[in-house]
């Protein structure tokens, strides 16, 4: 048996279309925006917001995983783009098994 | 010869498939629950319509990553045929059998409809019983059947006679290239957003869907003399 200490953390990751992507929701959300008034209003993008929570030894540890995550999972790399802020939440002591 | 059915929670046209190979060309077919992993009794792999995974995150998204898909790809890799069809077409993509993604439809509607569609590569083991540039009659049923792809990958497909199937006249959901289905380099592999299955029992009306199924038979069954 061991010991280690771990971290968790909380990320929040934005996935959103890739520009060249049509966003026919954006479009249409944006003509609605303009019928209340608001002409000056050019454009509008509707993308995901998603919080992960994780414990991982470190940061570094954290930022790889997530970029794991997002790639093959949270956001399609053929249509979308993503990124995402991390904030370490507390420090938890975990033991495992060797 | 064998057809293989994958079914997934939220997948709602696998029985109207296996309508199709059993009930009308009387071919064994085996429904396999998306946490199976075997897939080697298997001649023709199905991936039906539906919602597979309530369509959460993106269409097909999570179902890429079931066990099953696993199988599927190896099944791929050894040359033998599969198709998906409307979700079956955005599961291939997502898992990256097929290129390109499926989007949102232009006008933001879902799309239930008969559509004229053209057979722009009739050389394929599933559509070599059309005659080339043949206009059919298939059933749409679809939110997320825009299809997307980079420039790049548009011109390979288009140089490589990968697009199979071309919307006629309208199109009904802004897909590029007007395309409604594609294939794999070696035409083994096809996905397309109509639905050939609910276009086969004379019943119904309609069966320019059925030479698909027909012609994959066949081609299995000449494999083997």
């Amino acid at each position: 048996m061991g010991s280690f200490v771990a971290q968790t953390f909380q990320a929040k990751v934005y996935v959103t279309l890739r520009p060249s992507v049509l966003d026919p929701a954006g479009t249409a959300v944006r003509s609605g925006v303009q019928q209340m008034g608001y002409q000056n209003v050019e454009q509008i993008r509707i993308g995901k917001y998603i919080e992960v929570t994780l414990q991982a030894a470190d940061e570094a540890e954290a930022v790889q995983q997530l970029d794991q995550i997002c790639d093959r999972i949270l956001a399609n790399p053929v249509i979308e783009t993503y990124r995402f802020d991390l904030t370490p939440l507390s420090e938890t002591a975990t033991t495992t098994a060797h | 010869m064998k057809f293989g059915i994958l079914v997934f929670p939220g997948s709602n046209c696998d029985r109207d498939v296996a309508w199709v190979t059993q009930g009308l060309l009387n071919k064994p077919t085996r429904m396999v629950w998306h946490q199976d992993t075997d897939l080697s009794d298997i001649d023709v792999v199905v991936i039906p319509g539906g919602f597979s995974y309530g369509d959460y995150l993106r269409c097909g998204a999570i179902a890429r990553f079931s066990p099953i898909i696993r199988a599927t790809i190896d099944h791929v890799n050894a040359g033998k045929f599969a198709i998906g069809i409307c979700n079956g077409f955005q599961i291939l993509t997502e898992a990256g059998l097929l290129p390109g993604a499926l989007v949102r439809n232009r006008d933001l509607h879902f799309i239930c409809d008969r559509v004229p569609i053209r057979v722009v590569n009739n050389k394929t083991p599933w559509t070599r019983k059309y005659q080339s540039n043949e206009v059919i009659t298939l059933p749409i049923a679809h939110g997320e059947g825009c299809y997307y792809a980079d420039q790049k990958t548009l011109a390979q497909l288009e140089d490589n006679n990968q697009v199979v199937f071309r919307y006629e006249g309208d199109n009904p959901n802004g897909s590029l290239n007007n395309i409604a289905g594609i294939c794999n380099q070696s035409g083994t592999v096809v996905g397309m957003m109509p639905h050939p299955e609910r276009a086969a029992d004379p019943m119904l009306g309609n069966t320019d869907g059925i030479k698909m199924f027909e012609a994959v038979l066949q081609q299995v069954v000449r494999a083997r003399v």
